[in-house]
């Protein structure tokens, strides 16, 4: 059998060296097989969660807190908001646990880079793309997961949606879609730091400014001027103005165009740059 | 010839990691690549596998171009690299099925070859423990199993034995010698001398970028063309002294070495060596306990070859 045969026959031959044996398996599309390649990433990624303790308390019980927390000791004192602070809170918490869960698809792939997966990875015949898909893919999972989970704690300290069904899955929607976006940024920063705990550090650098300097846990009115500009123009202003709107009623149009559209531009921006910085890695 | 290596030169930036090299692998062989840290050697690996594109030069692995052909040969050759790379949260099952997945084997063909391989490497008593809790050891047979998920025809090994105790290490010599009996070309890279001269039945020394020989291993004994007189010297002997006596007597341009207790000095073979030996180390009243001339080890075929040892480099 010469090189070119196997080249171009539409059957992949699979040499069994126990038996001695050939088995001819199916050759199929670059497509297909990129989908099966980031799904039996995401597979893999998603059991880092289950597997690791303390990766699965930082995703599940630390946001729980931030709701428990944030309900009692802030409740109290937020004035001039015209419903319960609970039913402000929720989307300012559902927009920071996503914010937060990003963080981790940076970190996960600066761990892979480290131990050596990802060149193992670049030698399989995979495409290309799966590492990241794989990864983003499994952060949502994720991301939903936790987003679903809060909502039902949320539910029992008395938040309710009051907008209907379809808006309140939308809202749910858009919170994971969000997390996606911000998920890429994090692929970029991880994959430029040396190490996962630098990637993890990174990543709060800017996280945590954007999402406390926003409208995810006060009225931006309640801030200084200065800051109130900055939390205007915050993208996690928006995404927690639009989540209010379709859970708790109110004008939303606006909002969820301009989150979409922040949206479509980090994707848009971070996900080519991502890639870059993965392909020049070796 | 399976692999083919032409010419090759790569650098980063002014660094020039590859520099100018060729060789050839005949099928079902076990070829090394010997060198210190920093040598080039997984430089050489990453373009030999298709990780990294040569800036001039050509390989063919498998009749397969690695820049041309690059997608199509990464489903022939199986990688190793230099960390054991496997997924500390799966099980050593989850991490072959995985990559067997990742070569497009059906999901269940791929939990079959898992299994085989789990039992081929004796880890099919903790295939379904999470591969944190595996040994060193472990882990490398893990690693290799992975590499040898889609049965590739050529494997490449960057230092398989790194950091493993003898008997893993010897453990691991038997699976690559059967596998090779099995018809695989395998390719390694090592610094240890005496795993290029257990296993390869061709080295190439390579030293900052160049092959600096190439040959068998008692191809490359002979080149160094000389014989080791082994000296041990008495309790309260000056080693400098020893070392200035016996100087006359050593081949041109190389070093005497002083380690374990025992002066080696690589000298030409002719009769009458030993004498002379003790005869200098006497005029300098030097007690001597022990001397004898032996055949040189790969270790001093390198000291020769490079006028520095194979632990010269390794703080870089």
């Amino acid at each position: 059998m010469s090189d070119s045969e196997t080249h171009d026959s539409a059957a992949v031959l699979f040499r069994d060296t126990i038996k001695g044996s050939n088995i001819k398996l199916p050759r199929h599309s670059q497509f297909h097989n990129g989908v099966s390649d980031a799904l039996t990433l995401a597979k893999r990624n998603l059991i880092r969660y289950i597997r690791l303790p303390g990766l699965l308390v930082f995703s599940t019980i630390q946001p729980i807190i931030f709701l428990v927390l944030f309900t009692f000791v802030f409740g109290g004192a937020i004035r001039g908001i015209h419903t319960k602070y609970i039913d402000f809170l929720i989307p300012g918490i559902l927009i920071q646990t996503v914010a937060f869960g990003s963080t981790q698809t940076g970190v996960g792939l600066a761990d892979d880079l480290q131990k050596g997966l990802i060149q193992r990875f670049r030698a399989l015949p995979m495409a290309r793309s799966a590492v990241l898909a794989g990864r983003t893919l499994a952060d949502t999972v994720r991301n939903l997961i936790v987003v679903l989970l809060m909502v039902a704690v949320g539910y029992i300290l008395g938040f309710r949606f009051q907008n209907g069904l379809l808006p309140a899955l939308s809202a749910i929607a858009l919170a994971v879609l969000f997390g996606f976006a911000l998920s890429w940024i994090s692929a970029f920063t991880g994959l430029s730091a040396k190490d996962a705990e630098t990637a993890g550090v990174a990543s709060f650098v800017w996280i945590f400014p954007i999402t406390f300097a926003s409208a995810a846990f006060v009225p931006v009115s309640t801030m200084a001027g200065w800051l109130q500009a900055f939390a205007k123009a915050n993208p996690i202003t928006n995404a927690v103005d639009t989540l209010r709107a379709l859970t708790l009623g109110g004008p939303v149009e606006r909002h969820f165009l301009y989150t979409l559209m922040w949206i479509v531009g980090i994707v848009g921006v971070f996900a080519p740059m991502a890639v870059t910085k993965y392909k020049a890695k070796s | 010839m399976i692999i083919e290596v032409d010419r090759v030169t790569k650098s980063f930036g002014s660094n020039l990691a590859v520099n100018n090299v060729s060789f050839s692998v005949s099928e079902a062989s076990i070829f090394g690549l010997l060198g210190p840290n920093g040598a080039g050697k997984t430089t050489l690996i990453n373009i030999l596998t298709t990780l990294l594109k040569p800036d001039s030069g050509r390989v063919t692995v498998d009749g397969l171009d690695v820049v041309r052909d690059a997608a199509e040969l990464r489903s022939r050759i199986g990688l190793a690299g230099q960390y054991a790379a496997v997924d500390e949260n799966l099980t050593g099952f989850e991490n072959l099925e995985m990559v067997g997945r990742l070569y497009h084997l059906p999901a269940k063909l791929a939990r079959i070859r898992a299994d085989e391989l789990l039992s081929q490497f004796s880890l099919a008593y903790a295939g379904r423990k999470q591969a944190r809790t595996y040994s060193g050891g472990m882990r490398r047979r893990l690693d290799l199993a992975a590499a040898l998920v889609s049965s590739p025809r050529v494997l490449f090994l960057d230092e398989p034995t790194a950091g493993l105790d003898p008997r893993s290490r010897n453990d691991l010599w038997d699976v690559l010698e059967q596998l090779v009996a099995n018809g695989a070309t395998i390719l390694l890279t090592t610094q240890y001398l005496e795993e290029a001269d257990r296993l390869a039945e061709h080295i190439a020394v390579i030293d900052v970028g160049k092959v600096i020989a190439m040959g068998t291993p008692s191809d490359l004994k002979a080149q160094v063309g000389s014989s080791i007189l082994e000296v041990v010297l008495g309790k309260d002997s000056n080693v400098e002294t020893a070392k200035q006596a016996l100087s006359p007597l050593a081949v041109t341009g190389t070093r005497i070495d002083f380690h374990s207790e025992r002066l080696r000095v690589i000298v030409p073979e002719r009769p009458g060596l030993v004498v002379d030996a003790i005869r200098l180390l006497d005029q300098h009243q030097i007690e001597v306990e022990e001397i004898g001339v032996t055949k040189p080890s790969l270790d001093d075929a390198f000291l020769a070859l490079t006028g520095h040892g194979v632990g010269g480099l390794e703080d870089e």
